[in-house]
């Protein structure tokens, strides 16, 4: 019994709405435009942050990067001719890491280099990535043919080496691609397995992968290639002296990374006489992000509740107007015996009916126009239940708190006087 | 026969600065249940405002007033409104129909308040509509009416909730003649059947049709005719 008043309200409401459809429409269209930019905005702000979260997660929330950086004084000196430069992080840094901080799990190093490598007549620069077998467990990389090498390969620096599915192309072409030697600087390496690249990257902290990347044993690459690294610049012939360019540090818990890392830099401090390293960690991107992303959200309220409130004042207005305009009906009511609360309800369906209906259209427009953004600029974008449910709410919310003031007056109206005036 | 209205000495004094206006002044009266009553007096004699007290749309200044043997002269606003919807059927002089519903909505009007359901008062509102002879103009809007139409209306919402009392303030005063007529031939029909009404009127052909006259003057009554 008492729902079916509360439809019949709901359809009063709207069959009262539909006698003035243009009003309606536009009284509904501050609504209409402000919950549409919350949707909106919500699904821009979800998707660049999902993306972010994404990339930083690849890296492991729970992983230390060192990077190997050359110093400003370096620099500068390099403009020398044939200056050898040394900087950066050394074979011992990555033994003393591995030993004195119980916390970290798994460890790996990276060396790059530079070699030309041919296979017949196919010629092709690869990055040379020298590392161990655990560099493939912090940074899973989809395998694709063979293997990625092992404990015993790096023990026994046995001359193999790992493609990216790329370099397979350019230097392999159809052969038979695992099981052959290929030419790298001067020596012959058995290629054992090919890898698909990780393309993401975030914060440049790490060294993203390349399609010419090519990964050796760390200590294979040592014994072959050395650890100076020559090229030729404009100015003549500058070498550089890096033992490792990278190391990849993983602990225990996400709640010692932050403290494993002010270990390993206080360590670095003591045995680097430049500060020619750089620590990060993507736990403290991913936190930055989460700030980045509250921040964001508070502007972005802030302007969605003034476009909601500007569209709430809207309908308040045009409320106020149709209770003035239908005193006669409010006195005609009361007469027949209509209580003063019954009037309030029904003024404030009314207008709950006409700000969620704007609630509605605003929805759609702000699922729609997203994806829209996703098809033209390939921006991501996410609608999550949450930023569908929550305008919602808000604008019954509106229509509830800028309906109650006109419905109060509503039921203020006094019969006597409203049945008297023509 | 019992007395379904009973005024003991009602006053309404409305305060206009430093003037007052007595607009009844001291009204002690009587109405027995099935009596149809007349209402009469110059413009401003205070006839609308006995109807609006008898209605219970408004309050006495002072005096008391039993609608069948209870005291209402005191009752707040949500009780004043059940005894209108239970008690009291209203028909106006300008028909104050509700412009955006049909006729069948219109006389449904009262039983939506006493949350009938929707066939149930689909059902009496049909009834009505055909007891008014407005059967076949049910799914119209007032303003696709005449005014004899509309009055009639209103007379079938004023029925609806099956009322003790009908309070009629001119209801002819905006109709022809002869509509006149027809409505007042309606009313001594409802009359027949038991129903109670009082009603203003300027005319004394209209007021032929009651059994009793109460002349009013400066908010006093001036003479009462009983048949
Ligand atoms: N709300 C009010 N405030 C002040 N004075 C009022 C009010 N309502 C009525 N009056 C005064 O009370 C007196 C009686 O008014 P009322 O409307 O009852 O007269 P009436 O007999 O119905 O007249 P008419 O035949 O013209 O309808 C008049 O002097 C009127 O001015
Ligand atoms: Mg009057």
């Amino acid at each position: 019994m008492h729902q079916s008043r509360f439809i019949r309200n709901i359809w009063l409401g709207i069959e009262n709405l539909l006698l003035h459809k243009l009003r309606s429409f536009l009284t509904m269209l501050g609504v209409v435009f402000g919950v549409g930019s919350v949707v909106a905005m919500l699904a821009v702000g979800e998707g660049a942050s999902k993306d972010a979260l994404r990339q930083i997660q690849k890296l492991g929330s729970n992983n230390i990067i060192v990077n190997s950086v050359k110093s400003v004084e370096e620099e500068s000196s390099t403009t020398e001719h044939s200056r050898m430069s040394i900087y950066g992080l050394t074979y011992l840094d990555y033994e003393r890491i591995s030993e004195s901080f119980p916390n970290v799990q798994q460890i790996a190093p990276a060396k790059l280099i530079r070699k030309e490598s041919r296979l017949g007549s196919n010629v092709l620069e690869l990055r040379i990535v020298g590392t161990t077998d655990e560099w493939f467990e912090l940074v899973p990389r989809q395998i694709l043919a063979g293997r990625v090498f092992n404990a015993e390969d790096v023990r026994g620096t046995s001359a193999v080496a790992v493609l990216t599915e790329y370099g397979a192309r350019k230097l392999l072409a159809t052969k038979n691609t695992i099981g052959q030697t290929v030419r790298i600087g001067g020596d012959t390496f058995e290629v054992i397995g090919i890898i698909k690249s990780e393309t993401g990257q975030a914060g440049n902290i790490q060294i993203p992968d390349q399609q010419i990347d090519a990964y050796i044993p760390l200590v294979t690459v040592r014994k072959y290639f050395g650890d100076v690294f020559s090229k030729r610049t404009s100015g003549g012939r500058t070498r550089e002296l890096v033992e490792l360019h990278q190391i990849i540090a993983q602990v225990d818990k996400t709640d010692n990374v932050e403290a494993t890392a002010a270990g390993i830099e206080r360590m670095l401090q003591n045995f680097h006489k430049k500060k020619d390293y750089e620590v990060s960690v993507p736990l403290a991107l991913l936190k930055q992000a989460e700030a980045t992303k509250r921040r964001f959200n508070i502007v972005l309220g802030s302007i969605a509740s003034i476009s909601l409130l500007v569209g709430g004042i809207g309908i308040m207005n045009i409320m106020l107007a149709s209770v003035t305009e239908r005193t006669r009906e409010i006195g005609i009511r009361r007469a027949i015996g209509a209580k003063r609360k019954q009037i309030i309800i029904q003024f404030l369906i009314e207008t709950v009916v006409l700000s969620t209906l704007g609630g509605i259209v605003g929805l759609v427009m702000g699922i729609v126009i997203p994806t829209i953004i996703t098809y033209f600029t390939k921006m991501p974008t996410v609608i999550t239940l949450q930023s569908i449910l929550l305008p919602l709410f808000i604008s019954v919310g509106i229509g509830i708190i800028f309906g109650l003031y006109p419905a109060i007056n509503a039921a203020k109206v006094d019969p006597i006087i409203a049945l008297r005036h023509e | 026969m019992m007395d379904i209205v009973k005024f003991d000495n009602i006053r309404k004094i409305y305060e206009m600065g430093a003037e007052q206006v007595k607009a009844l002044n001291g009204i002690s009266l009587s109405i027995q249940k099935g009596s149809f009553w007349a209402i009469m007096g110059p413009s401003g004699s205070g006839k609308s405002t006995m109807m609006n007290i008898l209605g219970c749309l408004d309050r006495p200044t002072s005096g008391r007033y039993f609608l069948e043997d209870k005291d209402v002269s005191t009752l707040n606003d949500d009780a004043l409104s059940e005894i209108r919807l239970k008690y009291i059927g209203f028909i106006f002089q300008s028909f104050n129909l509700i412009p955006q519903l049909t006729v069948q909505k219109n006389i449904e009007l009262p039983l939506y308040y006493l949350g009938w359901d929707a066939i149930k008062s689909s059902r009496r509102a049909e009834e009505l509509a055909h007891k008014v002879g407005l059967e076949d103009r049910r799914a119209h809007r007032p303003s696709e009416l005449s005014g004899g139409q509309m009055q009639r209306v209103a007379v079938g919402r004023a029925l609806a909730a099956d009322p003790h009392i009908i309070l009629a303030d001119e209801p002819t005063g905006n109709l022809d003649s002869t509509t006149g007529n027809q409505i007042m031939e309606l009313l001594a029909e409802l009359n027949n059947e038991g129903t109670t009404i009082i009603m203003v009127t300027h005319e004394s052909y209209i007021a032929s049709f009651t059994q009793n006259r109460l002349h009013m003057k400066d908010g006093k009554i001036e003479n009462i005719e009983e048949g």
